[in-house]
């Protein structure tokens, strides 16, 4: 057991390491770097000279693999390097940028739980036919929808056309409430899409019939012995899930004109600043990774069959 | 004196829907089940009987559903009961015993909780009143000690534990009629029988009616007071066991009995048998499996396997789950490397070959395997199939091969027009047929065949083995056996081994081994086999080595 | 001797074309509909519409739909149904390319590391691991910043994070096949080493990688088209359809078909390639 968690950790080590390394060496070979743009660009009025020394200043111009280990031990220690563009700190910006895109992220999360669950009951429970496949198309028609022509059309519909919610100074909360929206869709439909076919697997095993064998009503056989069953591998996208989750977050950002990381974004692809990019490659994989071992530790727990090897069948 | 019959089945129909066409799967069948009484639905793949059964519980797949009939439990019309109606019936008066316990469990909740679950739906009392039921419960199926049993989850119990859990579930709130389909098929044939004698102790104590669904003809024999034989959705005939058995009126029937392995004569003895010629010669087989966690560094799978196997002659090993067979034959045929010992084929020593030899060498000992539909590549049409192994060697102009192919197709017996089929075009039957043309089409002189006809419903299990009775004589073939039905084997072969948990507990002549088995597994064994013990048309059947055989734990 | 005769099993002769027609779910039959229709728009748009994709009728600026302008016209009097036409050359020869780089990088990964095994298959799907580990939305801004903007850097940018699911499919798929019984027997008869590989492992492992390229096809438009609306596409005046939006917002009070229209568009090309995939094997390992 022990063996296991830290395999599992090791391997999520090595992913990090690797993904680390792949955005640096990508990010640090660009033609043209951040240094350029904002340096030489005529309002500045600087020399060659003078920019050499800033370049030198900045560290641009040592050998590759010794600022890829001194990179590496600034990440280590939260140090995520200076923004050329801005002039500041990357570690300030994502302070100022983070939070509000995790609260978009977190209710539009919460948000698609809800429909998921909403979904994948409401199909299973109503009795007629024709509701029911329509309920269990909605998913991939949810998938198919880009982001941010949904966030437009929901401006267009919620905003202009049924002027519910106001565009110009709108309060703090009607701000998030499209957007959230916009994001729990897209989220909700891979979700609910694997949550109903792990439902319709569970619904197909033997011990399900057998528990109707019992007299169990078809509501007790889903609550007490579908859904567990069921949850149980949907919890493997979690990671997947939560990636989608940040790049959603990113162009609905854009959409609704709100700030956060996805404006971050934005101006660093812009101005190819590559610190920014690179500090929020590496922390979307943290968390990534961070998420996958969380539902790996969880998983033992919830499954017995994957626990300690106790009981010997006598 | 006229009781109400607890089960009255009247002209039932039933048809599935698949797309937007319907099929009938049940022709009007009607039957009926006395109080007290084990009825027994016996039939083929195909014959309804498990479809009939669910019915009976209101437990129809998703896309079935009853056409017309009636079902009447307890002289009430239950029919067209709603599903809400059929809840509150099933698991108190009619209760399901399943097929494969190893998926009937919920594998996330422990054995206590699912057992108590049937309690707490019918609202039998408290919670404590429930747990000391279920306490009670699994000591009377033999599960103890019952608190521990209680706490555990099913993965932590073997395949006999767990359809004694299912029984226990079964016979909780003591149903006038418990439902079996097929209990004990995925079980091993010692542990068959014991769960076949639990259900008869409980009914008999509770009175409970069973509703028996076999393809067994033998289990049925053993277990039932009356038959009902079903092919492709209809009654073929049916009354009581004894009078069925001794004097069947369909030609079905007939035909079930003279298949069924347990109920049919033994094999006559081969002439010649005392050559010296070896086809096999496998000496102090042992294989170690490295095992990861626990104590032990490795798990002994065969230990000291040794036996020899004439010319022209079949040699079964016999053996339940984890007895070892599998990695023996394995060996034999050179997928895996033993620990220890030598394996002479045709008088050379697999055990000393590799690559490019042990490639070549394969042209003289070929495999067929146990499952029809795995073993066939989907994508390949049978000519290809049965060409390919001709690709492997020495190259032979392509007329040649293709008249090859067909010589074995007609060997085998299959047409031509079989020729540009897929395999999911065939039955199982068909399919095997192919393997054996594909393993036979080098001229191998001997063939392993793992299981080759479990998979198989009986009528069809009987016409691959004379096939294969008939290629061995014509084509002087070695066979090497493998099989956990003791009474096929009976039937085949001329030397058996028998095998219990990695060693060779007996060995030699089959009428030797099974006249007077040297081991009490061996006795064990024939005494598990089902049906053996009942008069036969042809005369008396498997003979019965001892009275009371000495019991092992379940 | 018991004897099988040819016409026992199934029937032997195959049922005509258009009863095979018949069995085809309608939601299919539409799925293709579409896909062809949008590949003929890209192949041959002059044949579709009358109007120019990139030149505007001064005068007829922000018409809502009507029987002149199927879709209405835009801020510069561009017929919308045009564009979209046009653009259609765009959104599918982006997506080809974005499928065709992860299918054959990702599938070629997927069976080296499913076919060898031990630490070359450890190695590559690590690799893979750590490209999933990134959105794919922040991996291909990454590459895009390397390659800079353009259709064609877009489409492989797009591809080049399709990769990994690929070789995850590949890879799961040829383990699979490896351990069937049909490709043991293959060895049993004295099947070479590359010959199983190239009978039995390729033809069965690529059925699902087929059915997941259908599918990256509709993610692909979605991901260029999300691109190309933030700007990182070809540029104006090109017709791309994620582009078209983009520009569509900023008359969003007044002419609702600007956006509509192009959006409607891309969801039923990305539900119809998701219905054929479905149609074409599981692409779930």
């Amino acid at each position: 057991m022990v063996r296991y968690l830290l395999g599992r950790v090791g391997q999520a080590l090595a992913v990090l390491a690797l993904t680390f390394t792949a955005a640096f060496l990508l990010l640090q070979v660009l033609p043209g770097d951040a240094i350029m743009i904002k340096f030489m660009s005529p309002d500045m009025g600087l020399t060659a000279d003078q920019i050499a020394e800033i370049r030198a200043s900045y560290g641009a111009d040592r050998p590759l693999w010794e600022r890829y280990f001194t990179t590496v031990g600034n990440f280590l220690t939260g140090n995520f390097g200076i923004s050329i563009q801005a002039g500041v700190p990357v570690s300030q910006q994502l302070a100022t940028n983070l939070p509000p895109t995790l609260l978009l992220a977190s209710l539009a999360f919460a948000a698609a739980l809800i429909l998921t669950i909403l979904l994948a009951s409401l199909s299973n429970m109503v009795g007629m036919e024709w509701l029911r496949a329509g309920l269990q198309s909605l998913p991939s028609l949810f998938i198919s929808v880009p982001v941010f022509w949904l966030g437009i059309m929901l401006i267009q519909i919620f905003s202009f056309q049924l002027g519910l919610v106001s565009v110009i100074s709108p309060g703090p909360v009607e701000k998030l409430v499209l957007p959230v929206l916009t994001l729990a869709i897209p989220i909700s439909a891979p979700l609910a899409q694997i949550l109903m076919r792990n439902i319709d697997q569970v619904l197909a095993q033997p011990f399900v019939a057998v528990a109707r064998a019992k007299g169990a009503s078809r509501n007790w056989v889903l609550w007490r012995h579908v859904a567990r069953n069921a949850i149980m591998p949907t919890l493997t996208i979690a990671g997947v899930l939560f990636g989608e989750l940040l790049a959603g977050a990113v162009v609905t950002e854009a959409v609704f004109g709100l700030s956060g990381l996805g404006g971050l974004t934005y101006q660093a692809v812009g101005n190819h600043d590559t610190a920014v990019l690179q500090a929020i490659v590496v922390i979307s994989a943290l968390a990534f990774v961070t998420i996958n071992l969380i539902v790996d530790l969880l998983y033992p727990v919830l499954d017995p069959r994957l626990g300690s090897r106790s009981g010997a069948p006598a | 004196m006229t009781a109400t019959p607890i089960l009255q089945v009247d002209d039932l129909a039933i048809a599935y829907r698949t797309g937007d066409r319907e099929q009938r799967v049940v022709h009007g069948v009607s039957f009926s089940v006395a109080p007290g009484e084990v009825v027994a639905l016996v039939g083929e793949s195909g014959s309804g009987k498990t479809t009939t059964a669910q019915a009976t519980l209101g437990l129809l797949a998703g896309n079935g559903r009853v056409e017309s009939g009636t079902i009447r439990l307890n002289g009430t019309d239950i029919t067209r009961w709603s599903q809400k109606r059929l809840d509150s019936i099933r698991g108190a008066v009619v209760s399901l015993i399943p097929q494969d316990p190893g998926s009937s469990l919920n594998p996330v909740r422990t054995i206590g909780s699912q057992l108590a679950e049937v309690l707490q739906i019918h609202k039998r009392g408290d919670r404590k009143a429930i747990h000391a039921r279920v306490i009670e419960l699994l000591e009377r199926v033999g599960l103890t000690p019952a608190e521990m049993r209680a706490r555990q989850y099913p993965h932590e119990l073997s395949g006999g534990m767990k359809q004694r859990v299912l029984i226990a579930i079964a016979v909780a709130l003591k149903p006038a009629l418990i439902v079996a389909d097929e209990p004990t098929s995925a079980l091993d044939v010692t542990v068959q029988r014991r769960i076949l004698d639990l259900i008869d102790e409980l009914r008999r104590e509770s009175g409970t009616a069973v509703l028996l669904v076999t393809h067994d003809l033998g289990v049925a024999a053993d277990r039932a007071d009356r038959l009902v034989v079903l092919q492709n959705g209809r009654i073929q005939e049916q009354g009581p066991v004894k009078d069925m058995l001794a004097a069947p009126r369909s030609a079905y029937t007939r035909r079930l009995l003279a298949d069924a392995p347990s109920l049919g004569k033994p094999r006559p003895a081969r002439p010649g048998i005392d050559s010296q010629d070896f086809a096999i010669e496998v000496t102090g087989l042992t294989h170690d499996f490295p095992v990861t966690g626990g104590e032990a560094k490795t798990f002994r799978a065969i230990d000291d396997l040794s036996f020899k196997v004439r010319r022209g002659t079949t040699h079964a090993i016999v053996g339940e789950s984890g007895s070892g067979k599998t990695t023996a034959i394995r060996s034999v045929v050179g997928f895996i490397k033993p620990t220890a010992g030598r394996i002479l084929v045709d008088g050379v020593d697999l055990t000393t070959l590799k690559g490019e030899k042990l490639r070549q060498f394969r042209k003289h000992i070929q495999l067929v395997y146990q499952n029809p539909f795995g073993s066939l590549d989907p994508r390949q049409t049978i000519a290809r199939i049965v060409e390919e192994p001709l690709l492997n060697f020495e190259p032979i102009p392509a007329a040649d091969r293709a008249r090859k192919v067909r010589d074995m197709l007609a060997r085998v017996g299959l047409s031509e027009g079989f020729l540009e089929r897929h395999p999911r075009a065939l039955s199982g039957g068909q399919r095997q047929r192919v393997a054996i043309a594909r393993a036979l089409v080098l001229d191998p002189r001997v063939l392993v065949l793992d299981e080759a006809v479990s998979a198989l419903d009986v009528t069809v299990q009987a016409q691959i083995l004379s096939l294969l009775d008939e290629l061995q004589k014509t084509l002087g073939l070695t066979y090497l056996f493998v099989s956990h039905d003791l009474a096929v084997v009976r039937q085949i072969s001329d030397t058996v081994s028998v095998m219990h948990r990695g060693r060779q507990v007996d060995g030699g002549p089959i009428e030797a081994v099974f006249g007077r088995p040297d081991s009490a597994y061996t006795r064990e064994l024939i005494d598990a086999i089902p049906g053996r013990s009942l008069p036969t048309p042809g005369g008396p059947a498997l003979a019965v080595p001892s009275e009371n055989p000495p019991r092992l734990s379940p | 001797m018991t004897a099988e005769t040819a016409g026992a099993a199934s029937a032997d002769i195959q049922p005509g074309w258009v009863t095979r027609l018949k069995r085809v779910p309608v939601t299919l039959l539409l799925a293709w509909a579409v896909v062809l229709l949008v590949l003929a728009w890209a192949a041959l748009p002059s044949l579709f519409t009358g109007y120019s994709g990139t030149e505007g009728v001064p005068g007829e600026q922000l018409r809502p739909p009507s029987a002149e302008h199927v879709l209405g016209t835009d801020g510069l009097g561009r017929d919308v149904y045009a564009r979209i036409v046009y653009g259609a050359r765009h959104s599918l020869s982006g997506a080809f390319v974005a499928v065709t780089v992860g299918l054959l990088l990702g599938t070629l990964l997927g069976l080296i590391a499913g076919a060898r095994g031990g630490w070359i298959d450890a190695a590559i799907m690590r690799l893979v691991d750590s490209m999933l580990a990134v959105p794919s939305l922040l991996m291909s801004l990454s590459i895009i910043v390397l390659l800079g903007f353009g259709t064609i850097n877009v489409a492989i940018a797009v591809g080049a994070v399709s990769v990994a699911r690929f070789a995850r499919l590949a890879r799961s798929e040829v383990v699979r096949v490896r351990r069937s019984e049909y490709v043991e027997a293959a060895f049993g008869s004295g099947g070479t080493f590359w010959a199983v590989l190239y009978r039995h492992v390729l033809p069965n492992s690529l059925t699902s990688v087929i059915a997941l390229a259908a599918l990256q096809f509709g993610s692909a438009i979605l991901a260029i088209s999300t691109l190309g609306f933030l700007g990182y596409g070809a540029p104006p005046p090109t017709p791309e359809w994620g582009l078209l939006i983009a520009e569509g917002r900023n008359y969003l009070s007044r002419a609702w078909w600007l956006t509509a229209a192009p959006g409607i568009v891309v969801v039923l090309v990305v539900l119809s390639a998701d219905r054929i995939s479905k149609a074409l094997g599981r692409t779930a390992p």
